[in-house]
């Protein structure tokens, strides 16, 4: 990996890692009766083994100019790979926070062990770890190859890579150790986000760049989302962030906003991150491996422009409506719904165009588990964005809000969409960027499928139950006009289906380990010689420069 | 218009300005009026902020995540108002940096929490939920009782609530470390000077229990005794 660097890429690295082991030490020792010293610490060690492997490296010869004709594909195996360590040990966490539910005494008497530490590092493994990485892994993949032109450098790739997941670090060992804002979905302390707007901003302006060098006259639509989900991110990123902290040597920080004002950012945050980080990124995914797999042109053009402009406008005005009947006034709330309800237009469009890109190559679908995981993950984005935009009407939002009902319909989203689309996309890219023939195992693709689908379909059917009983329970009067349950007799309900969820995380992640052995497996394997592989995987002038030899 | 957008999609610059441009109207409508619009927060003369103490203990709540089982808002729906109590007013999260307005029941809303149950039940139920209420599934806090709380760092605390707009005097800010002791010793110098600068209502007493010892477990039940009663403004509205 370092070997793929030139040698003033090598002493960049050596100064940004030895700027970062100085960071470090200033929290160090600036916290030290406070938990961002232990994260200083944290900060150090990675920054300096970092510096050894460069360092163990450095006599190594430079990368030879004869890389520049090929795409630069480490980024994105490496972030292949840790999207799928995220996605173990988040789901992993999901499934013992489901377990907790059911069977509280299951609880270590330590900090860390508690539902309200762990259940943030459940969804910021699964969506920033595993999310995040398949998100920035494929970006790059997908950007050069619809560029027709390599990355600009070799350095920054890896800084917005490694950069990135030292963030996530920082979020889930934080939860750990009681540092959060609560906000969320967006719990990081401040250092932390700083951070990570400097990885983003550096994320940013390496995708401008690659675009700027592009072979192609039209921007694909795949890079449109990609774009739009890093740009948008970091806007919603930095506003709902804005905080000031208690010092340096200390982990806490006070939102600068306060009640409704704070609510309203960081449901705008909250709905956002939902839009532009599970939604956008995620179709720029299927924009580029749904119809490459099925080896179909997209089936619409136009109506990627409307669901993309759609999808940009619209759900920008949508957070509002997790807070119907709040202390929110009520015209934001009206235009949170409308929007919302709105949003079904542009969501449904994109769905379909991607179902009718199938046309033609439906048998595929029958007989390639790969393509039929993109295919259910487009059926369940246009299930879940339906429940979503019905979800946000207020009368029905009266019942379903608090309850786990919104849990089933966030998990349809992210089991059925987002990791069914990220399965899809990463077994096609793990033979195709590691040179292989297939994958290890057709058939544990398989397994992982219908293990996939049978977790997601019990999980949210038994939220679906349980968060209408309780809803029901929660409104129900006698007939002398007195509420008719207890919050405990709601409560009581609940159990089985808190087990049944869990059986239902079970599967889902026995599905993801079943994955991560068959693509350790592939890697592992035998390369396919260079003479058989694809032909054009290059970048245009690479291509242009071998003409005339040929 | 696909024909503009045939040229638009030629220019990266230009596609990202798009984006940012037509991305930023939802939340400039919404979100900006809100700063503007006198009747968003209703007015609460006499509301009082956090003591030291109950600043201690709200931190505590954000720490321990418990905003992901409770909600602190109360909708205006009629079952809701008669489970909990008065629907929640904006002006009562003004000084909560963040708010815990939450997004999930999955133990009760707590916006009416303060002053409903006694101290010691709130200890015993920290100490063991299922001892207090059977079939609960909240984890067991024992270990609050057991940590002594952090004192020494309040006044920046404080200071950083003033820096983003809750009026802590400096005589509150300087006072600090003395109030959170203070609210917790009662009988003392130290408690009179809570009294003073927080208002003859404030709660000063054992809160844990464990008179002369300051815990975690003073400050989050003194933090839980004030949820909805730095202001009375939303049972005069009720009242109505």
């Amino acid at each position: 990996m370092v070997a793929q660097l030139t040698k003033s890429e090598r002493q960049v690295a050596l100064v940004i890692l030895l700027a970062l082991t100085i960071v470090g030490l200033i929290f160090a020792g600036a916290g030290k009766d406070d938990p961002i010293g232990v994260h200083g610490f944290l900060i150090m060690a990675c920054a300096i083994a970092a510096i050894f492997a460069v360092i163990s490296a450095s006599a190594e010869p430079e990368p030879s100019p004869e890389r520049l004709d090929t795409y630069y594909d480490d980024p994105s195996k490496i972030g292949i790979v840790l999207a799928m360590a995220w996605a173990a040990v988040g789901m992993l966490v999901g499934f013992w926070v489901a377990l907790l539910l059911a069977f509280p005494d299951l609880t270590f008497d330590a900090g860390w062990a508690s539902f309200g530490r762990l259940r943030p590092v459940h969804t910021s493994g699964v969506i920033f770890g595993f999310g995040g990485n398949a998100l920035i892994a494929t970006s790059f993949y997908v950007m050069q190859r619809t560029s027709r032109a390599r990355l600009p450098d070799q350095l920054s790739p890896l800084f917005v890579l490694f950069g990135y997941n030292l963030f996530c670090l920082l979020a889930a060992t934080g939860y750990l150790m009681g540092i959060t804002q609560s906000k969320e979905y967006a719990e990081p302390e401040w250092y932390a986000d700083i951070w990570l707007v400097i990885v983003w901003v550096t994320y940013l302006v390496l995708y401008l760049r690659t675009l700027a060098r592009r072979q192609e006259p039209h921007i694909y639509v795949a890079n449109w989302y990609y774009l739009a989900f890093v740009l948008v991110v970091a806007m919603l990123h930095i506003v709902n962030n804005l905080a000031v902290p208690v010092g340096l040597g200390s982990a806490k920080s006070y939102s600068l906003f306060s009640g409704v004002q704070d609510a309203m950012t960081q449901w705008w945050y909250g709905h956002n991150a939902v839009a532009f980080f599970l939604t956008a990124g995620f179709l720029g995914m299927m924009y580029y491996y749904l119809p490459k797999r099925a080896g179909r042109p997209l089936f619409s053009y136009r109506m990627s422009i409307i669901s993309f402009w759609g999808i940009t406008f619209l759900y920008m005005w949508a957070g509002s409506h997790h807070l119907h009947y709040t202390a929110l006034p009520q015209w934001v709330q009206t235009l949170g719904m409308t929007f919302s309800v709105m949003l079904l237009v542009p969501s449904w469009s994109a769905a379909a165009n991607a179902l009718l890109t199938l046309n033609g190559a439906w048998h595929k679908v029958r007989d390639d588990a790969t393509l039929r995981f993109m295919m259910v993950a487009a059926v369940f984005y246009g299930l879940t964005t339906f429940e979503g935009s019905f979800l946000a009407i207020r009368p029905v939002n009266a019942l379903s809000h608090y309850t786990d009902w919104t849990v089933g319909h966030v998990h349809a989203g992210a089991l059925g969409w987002v990791a069914m689309i990220t399965f899809g996309a990463i077994y096609a890219s793990v033979p195709w960027l590691w040179k292989r023939d297939a994958m290890y195992s057709a058939r544990l693709v398989e397994v992982h499928f219908w293990f996939a689908v049978t977790g997601t379909i019990i999980y949210v059917i038994s939220m679906w139950n349980s968060g209408i009983i309780q809803g029901l329970m929660w409104r129900t009067y006698t007939p002398e006009g007195t509420l008719a349950y207890s919050f405990v007799d709601s409560l009581i309900e609940m159990h089985p289906y808190y087990i049944a969820r869990a059986i239902g995380g079970l599967f889902f992640l026995i599905g993801t380990l079943v994955g991560c052995y068959n693509i350790w497996m592939t890697v592992r394997g035998e390369a396919l010689p260079a003479a058989t592989e694809p032909a054009g995987d290059i970048p245009a002038p690479a291509i242009a420069a071998r003409q005339p030899a040929e | 218009m696909f024909g503009l957008h045939y040229k638009l999609e030629r220019k990266s610059i230009g596609l990202a300005l798009a984006i940012i441009g037509i991305g930023s109207i939802g939340g400039l409508v919404e979100i900006a009026p809100l700063f503007t619009i006198d009747q968003t927060v209703e007015d609460a003369p006499g509301m009082r902020v956090y003591t030291p103490l109950e600043l201690a203990g709200r931190n505590i709540y954000v720490r321990e995540g418990c905003y992901a089982c409770h909600s602190q808002m109360i909708r205006t729906l009629r079952d809701e108002v008669e489970r909990y109590g008065p629907y929640s007013l904006a002006v009562e999260s003004k000084y909560d940096h963040p708010m815990l307005w939450g997004s999930k029941r999955t133990g009760p809303d707590l916006a009416r929490i303060g002053g409903k149950y006694s101290d010691q039940w709130h200890v015993a139920h920290f100490v063991n939920p299922r001892e207090i209420v059977p079939p609960s599934v909240m984890p067991s806090y024992a270990r609050l009782l057991r940590n002594p709380l952090r004192t020494d760092d309040l006044g920046r605390h404080l200071r950083a609530m003033r820096a983003v707009g809750v009026p802590y005097t400096d005589d509150m800010i300087a006072n600090a470390t003395a109030d959170a002791i203070g609210q917790a010793t009662p009988g003392g110098e130290a408690a009179d000077g809570v009294s003073k600068r927080y208002g003859e209502a404030t709660n000063v007493r054992v809160f844990d229990g464990l008179p002369g010892e300051l815990t975690e477990m003073d400050a989050l039940v003194a933090y839980l005794q004030i949820v909805g009663r730095l202001t009375d403004a939303a049972y005069k509205t009720a009242g109505k």
